[in-house]
């Protein structure tokens, strides 16, 4: 493509090369915002709490370097780092994979051409606009043992009422519960995801002969995985990061049966401030959770499937 | 990219989907569905009415499920047991800044990401996506003995100050929709002499208006729902945000069965800007979303 203001023949060569690092010297402005909050915000996060594990720290005095006492502490004398583990791990594996279930499966009820999909979408799509600080208030309630909606729907249906957060097998199920009423997001992400399925594919499934769910299993499936993977990530970054919901309805109990990581990892840096055994488990948090994605990563060319 | 967005979006407007469902089916999936419905409708509704109860009708089983009275009081009296216009206040402030540092810094860096070329860039753009990954509360002890150091704990500024470097999940979102512009618009205005600047600013900028406004939403819901960092970078009472203040309000009066009213006054009133905003821009709601879905 020609344009009008093609610079001289024998000039051209260093007036190309003087033009694409003026491009480069733009972009770079263009990126500097994004480079300088990397680099103060999350690479020197990284490198610093990697050091700080390496040492006790209370904020007051300067760091004084231990070695690897962190680390041997958390492992091998801190028993209730490992109930926080399968506490975490407990949640992740039942809420990540139930809420993609459920996702997937709302999702395809309202990619179906019935009356009122607009209404249902808007209605479980709505609590993701309620803060988790004020769902967690309303879910107490809601689950409350002795008085709560949810123990008089079950009576009277005649099935026994669990205690919820009085009990140490409840407390987990009743937050996860709770993380399954904000499944909007996933479930209206997934829907985009359907509804950009060429139907040519039905089409052509039909005609040889697959019933519902044999199009379902070698049609919507694969074809939905690159958007399954996609949240299955994200969901599982979230989740080993749950928080909220445990410090405002168990504050970690009862029996520390709802002692997430991450709240463990705050009382010690923001009750105990000891910020050097804190920073040990961030980084062992930061290991686990790309290990994690790293696995999922792994597994994904046997199970996503790419157009190509 | 581009041709898929225009893909769902067609889709979408025609209605376009597998099958048409029988009368029997057509049934089948209202009765689960509206099973459902009801199922995520309950906390709303079971807070609406506690909100709205006389205190002796909290503490009855089975409970009232119509209020009768119906006490308004409630909302008056939850408001001002903590100075909640306070932390509506503080909320909206840090919302509203936090908002325009999202927009301005993601569109701003996604246009070097998405229309300038530079050595190095494909690589940045790669290390921006990975940051995704890494957990917040990884980042959050440093980022706290940072602003301690600088003075800001207690203050709205690590809460704001973050927001006009970027967001990647934002910065990736526009950046995603500047592909899609022709080029031959910034072509056609470098010949007329404009600076890149220039280009951004009053071509990509307006041109982007509905993605603007979806990263707008998207960020003015995050931090209204924001929960870890209030509560690390806030511990002065005056500067909470409504989060932080219900949580607190919590402590106070949850074991008293008979501040329950009140305690769901306060959590309705501190979801009603967002069911506002919702509302309003419920359509950019869900177009953001159905932009971010894309993502392969």
């Amino acid at each position: 493509m020609a344009t009008v203001d093609a610079p001289a023949p024998q000039a051209s060569g260093k007036a190309r090369l003087s033009a694409s690092w003026r491009e480069a010297l733009w972009c770079y402005t263009f990126l500097s915002p994004w480079l300088l909050g990397f680099l103060v915000f999350t690479a020197g996060p990284i490198v610093a709490v990697f050091y700080l594990g390496f040492t006790r720290y209370n904020v007051f005095k300067a760091p004084q370097w231990v070695g690897l006492e962190n680390y041997v502490g958390i492992f091998t004398d801190d028993r209730l780092f490992t109930i926080t583990l399968l506490n975490t791990i407990y949640f992740v594996v039942i809420s990540v994979p139930g809420q993609l279930l459920i996702a997937f499966t709302l999702a395809m009820f309202l990619n179906t051409r019935i009356h009122g999909r607009g209404a249902y979408r808007t209605l479980f799509y709505l609590p993701m606009i309620v803060p988790h600080a004020a769902a967690s208030v309303i879910f107490l309630w809601l689950l409350h043992a002795e008085l709560g909606v949810v123990k008089h729907l079950l009576d009277v249906f005649g099935i026994p009422s669990p205690l919820w957060f009085q009990d140490e097998n409840w407390s987990k199920p009743g937050i996860i519960l709770l993380s399954f009423w904000y499944v909007g997001q996933t479930m209206v992400i997934m829907l985009a995801g359907l509804q950009n399925i060429p139907t040519h594919l039905y089409e052509a499934a039909s005609i040889d002969g697959a019933n519902v769910l044999r199009r379902m299993w070698h049609v919507t499936i694969p074809m939905l995985s690159p958007t399954t993977f996609f949240l299955l990530v994200i969901g599982l970054v979230t989740h080993f990061q749950v928080f909220t919901f445990a410090y405002i309805m168990t504050r970690g109990g009862p029996l520390n049966s709802t002692l997430f990581y991450v709240l463990y990892l705050y009382r010690y840096a923001f009750k105990n401030f000891e910020m050097g055994y804190a920073s040990a488990m961030a980084t062992v948090l930061f290991v686990l959770v790309l290990a994690v994605t790293g696995i999922t990563f792994g597994t994904s060319r046997h199970w996503v499937h790419y157009e190509t | 990219m581009s041709d898929r967005v225009a893909v769902i979006a067609t889709h979408v407007r025609r209605g376009l989907f597998q099958s048409a469902p029988g009368v029997g089916r057509h049934a089948a999936i209202h009765f689960v569905l509206l099973i459902v419905a009801f199922i995520f409708a309950l906390p709303f509704l079971w807070m609406a009415s506690t909100s709205l109860k006389e205190a002796t009708q909290v503490e009855s089983f089975p409970p009232v499920y119509i209020p009768s009275p119906v006490v308004w009081e409630n909302y008056v009296e939850a408001l001002t047991f903590l100075p909640f216009h306070q932390y509506f206040f503080n909320t909206t402030l840090i919302s509203a800044l936090v908002i325009v540092g999202d927009v301005l810094s993601a569109s701003f860096v996604a246009y070097g990401f998405a229309r300038l070329r530079a050595p190095g860039r494909n690589f940045l753009f790669i290390v921006m996506i990975s940051t995704m990954i890494v957990p917040l509360a990884v980042r959050l002890l440093p980022t706290f003995l940072l602003f301690k150091w600088m003075n800001w704990v207690n203050t709205f500024l690590p809460l704001i100050v973050p927001a006009f470097f970027g967001t990647p999940y934002f910065i990736f979102f526009v950046r995603q929709f500047y592909r899609t512009i022709p080029q031959e618009l910034s072509d056609a205005a470098r010949v007329d002499g404009a600076s890149e600047f220039r280009i951004w600013w009053q071509i990509m900028v307006p041109l982007s208006r509905p993605v603007l406004i979806a990263i707008g939403i998207f960020a003015f819901a995050n931090v209204w729902n924001d929960f870890l960092y209030p509560l690390v970078f806030l511990t002065d009472r005056t500067k909470w945000t409504i989060s932080i203040a219900l949580s607190a309000m919590i402590d106070a009066t949850g074991e008293d069965i008979q501040f329950w009213n009140l305690m769901m006054a306060a959590a309705f009133a501190s979801v009603a800007p967002m069911v506002v905003v919702f509302g309003f821009a419920q359509r950019y709601f869900t177009q953001g979303v159905t932009l971010t879905g894309i993502k392969g």
